[in-house]
């Protein structure tokens, strides 16, 4: 579903190159559940921006869902992001002073969704991460992981093919950074194709595949062999 | 996302911050509000002159001798001698002319005039009884100048109100005290009814005497300094205009009616006249109103670009989430356009309120076109689009991850 070729990332800045991605090859398929680790300056997140189509390859191609995404306008990434890509952030990136409701139907507001229909399936989606009682709370209202949630039940209402997660567990108490990924592997059961970018290993470890980043290069990519957290 | 969720979510950000916006909307009203408030007392002073003007009659044709030229303000009156009271007799008499009612014949100077104790600086109008059908004087008391009193120059004065409150007091009747004129004493025999005092110069500062004794007792004069000509009626008038220039051609012993000695011009000439005056005080007024005006909009461009940067976070965020460039465009100006817009409907208000009391206060019948209703919102909104441009366009263009880093 994902694949990626040769792929290579080059800052240019006062003539002098940084090589962000060297080369980077790896397919992801439907249904996995992948972390991707590194320390920082590894090029994880440019990894992660490209996945996401926020950024563009300065080498290779990137291929989601059978779509050329290199070749692709501003405009035209917009769509993509929306309607393929589900994004979870470290800093959760909730809009404030605005209801949980409001935040999760957001991509559904640039999709052309009639509002009737943005409520009703925001509210679905709140439910579904345990928020059902908070729906017009406001993101200062609700705690760390609260909030993560929220950022959750929005990257998951458009229904897209990837959920991209950067260090979701990041900014977060551990007790409920432990709901948060007991909530991705729910969704990993259910058929949801999952990246997440940690450098965390205990975090890496809910994923059943990890790839290792060092300098902008994969070291290591493997399916780990550590007992998964046995379903509840 | 169609424009009305765009506008309450404009809406809703624009109340977050209140002292804000309604900081940057304060050049606008105050833009605005200038523009409509000179636009305004611009278009109360121009109907206030046409209202006087017209207030004479819109049949009233008016002889002033000096020869024709550019415009009719060539030679003031007393500037040229042609004109005679025997011109003006002939103009009434003459079977020739068929379309004239009344003649009025006058002589006009400033001079001093005393009471002993007090003193002032007025016109001195000689007349003869006609003016007073001609010219709509009407009296608040006494009576007017007759036929005998310029047959016989007698020494009798009728007081503009004016010249009343400057020489005994407001409220005081002069009618049988006398007055000294070039040290010649006058028995007042009347008082004019106020007639206003806006415009070029005020109605009621003036002094009337016989015709014959304002030329052969006051001034040593034998000519007129104008004739005050009323047409039968307002369709007659140009008909008028001819017989009266060929008649005074013919007694001027002139053959060719380019070399007249003198013209002949009517109330609309000088409506018009006027109205260009005070058209163009107006338009260099709105011009530099106008400037605070665009003053306003480099506010709202300033706004919007610390706008922008503080809300760059959320910016790359709704991006990520798939807002277009468009979208993000439509955001920022309906911001900008609602500010500007806001700006201009109460700079609207503020300036008719102004207007209106200004108008008021200096005795201004108060006027406001529509138009210029419609053209101040309509310049409101094309600046907030004007200068929400460029903000909008830097929001639009901002990089999701840039923006999204952004601390």
């Amino acid at each position: 579903m994902i694949q990626l070729s040769h792929i290579s990332k080059i800052y240019k800045n006062d003539s002098v190159e940084t090589i962000a991605l060297d080369d980077i090859s790896f397919k992801v398929k439907e249904g996995e559940f992948m972390a991707i680790m590194g320390a920082s300056g590894s090029g994880k997140s440019t990894l992660m921006h490209i996945m996401g189509a926020l950024d563009l390859p300065t080498k290779g191609t990137y291929i989601l869902d059978g779509e050329d995404v290199g070749k692709l306008e501003d405009d035209e990434l917009a769509e993509i992001r929306n309607r393929k890509i589900g994004f979870v952030f470290q800093a959760f990136n909730l809009l404030p002073r605005t209801s949980a409701l409001k935040n999760v139907a957001m991509p559904m507001v640039y999709a052309g969704v009639s509002k009737e229909e943005r409520k009703e399936k925001a509210k679905k989606f709140l439910e579904m991460v345990g928020l059902a009682d908070k729906i017009d709370h406001t993101p200062n209202q609700l705690s760390g992981g609260q909030q993560q949630r929220v950022a959750i039940a929005r990257a998951l209402v458009m229904n897209p093919r990837l959920i991209l997660a950067d260090e979701p567990t990041g900014n977060i108490a551990t007790t409920q950074a432990e709901e948060i990924m007991a909530i991705f592997q729910d969704l990993n059961d259910n058929g949801h194709t999952i990246v997440m970018i940690t450098h965390e290993p205990n975090i890496a470890e809910h994923a059943k595949r990890i790839i290792h980043l060092r300098d902008g290069k994969i070291v290591n990519d493997g399916n780990h062999h550590k007992q998964r957290r046995v379903k509840r | 996302m169609d424009i009305s969720e765009l506008f309450f979510e404009a809406i809703g950000t624009l109340t977050l911050n209140k002292l804000r916006t309604g900081l940057a909307t304060l050049g606008i009203i105050i833009g605005i509000g200038s523009v409509i408030a000179l636009v305004s007392l611009g278009q109360s002073s121009q109907k206030a002159v046409a209202a006087q003007i017209q207030s004479l009659g819109s049949n009233l044709l008016t002889v002033i001798p000096g020869a024709q030229s550019a415009g009719f303000v060539r030679g003031a009156a007393g500037g040229a001698t042609t004109l005679t009271y025997e011109d003006a007799r002939a103009l009434q008499t003459s079977p020739q002319v068929t379309t004239v009612k009344n003649v009025s014949p006058e002589f006009s100077r400033r001079t001093q005039v005393t009471t002993g104790r007090k003193n002032t600086n007025t016109q001195i109008l000689g007349v003869t009884p006609s003016y007073m059908e001609v010219r709509k004087v009407s009296l608040a008391s006494g009576s007017f100048i007759s036929a005998r009193d310029v047959e016989s120059m007698t020494k009798v004065a009728i007081l503009g109100s004016q010249v009343v409150s400057d020489l005994f007091g407001d409220g005081v009747n002069p009618v049988g005290q006398s007055i000294r004129i070039n040290n010649i004493s006058f028995r007042v025999i009347g008082v004019a009814e106020s007639r206003g005092g806006t415009g070029f110069q005020n109605q009621d500062d003036v002094v009337f005497v016989p015709l014959t004794t304002a030329q052969k007792q006051l001034f040593g004069a034998d000519y007129v300094t104008s004739i005050s000509v009323e047409a039968q009626n307002e369709s007659v008038m140009t008909q008028a205009q001819d017989e009266i220039g060929y008649l005074l051609l013919a007694r001027h012993k002139l053959k060719d009616p380019a070399s007249a000695d003198f013209t002949i011009f009517s109330q609309n000439d000088i409506l018009g006249a006027a109205s260009a005056v005070t058209g163009t005080f107006t338009t260099l007024l709105s011009g530099i109103a106008a400037i605070s005006l665009l003053v306003g909009g480099i506010g709202i461009m300033n706004i919007m670009l610390v706008t922008v940067t503080e809300r760059t976070r959320e910016i790359g965020l709704r991006k990520a989430l798939g807002a277009k460039k468009k979208i993000i465009i439509a955001q920022f100006l309906i911001e900008s356009i609602i500010l500007t817009f806001a700006g201009g409907v109460i700079g609207m208000v503020a300036g008719v309120a102004t207007s209106y009391i200004i108008s008021n206060m200096i005795n201004l019948p108060f006027a406001l076109s529509p138009n210029s209703v419609l053209l101040a919102i309509g310049v409101s909104g094309a600046i907030g689009v004007l200068f929400g441009w460029y903000p909008a366009q830097k929001a639009a263009n901002l990089q999701p991850i840039e923006a999204l880093r952004y601390e």
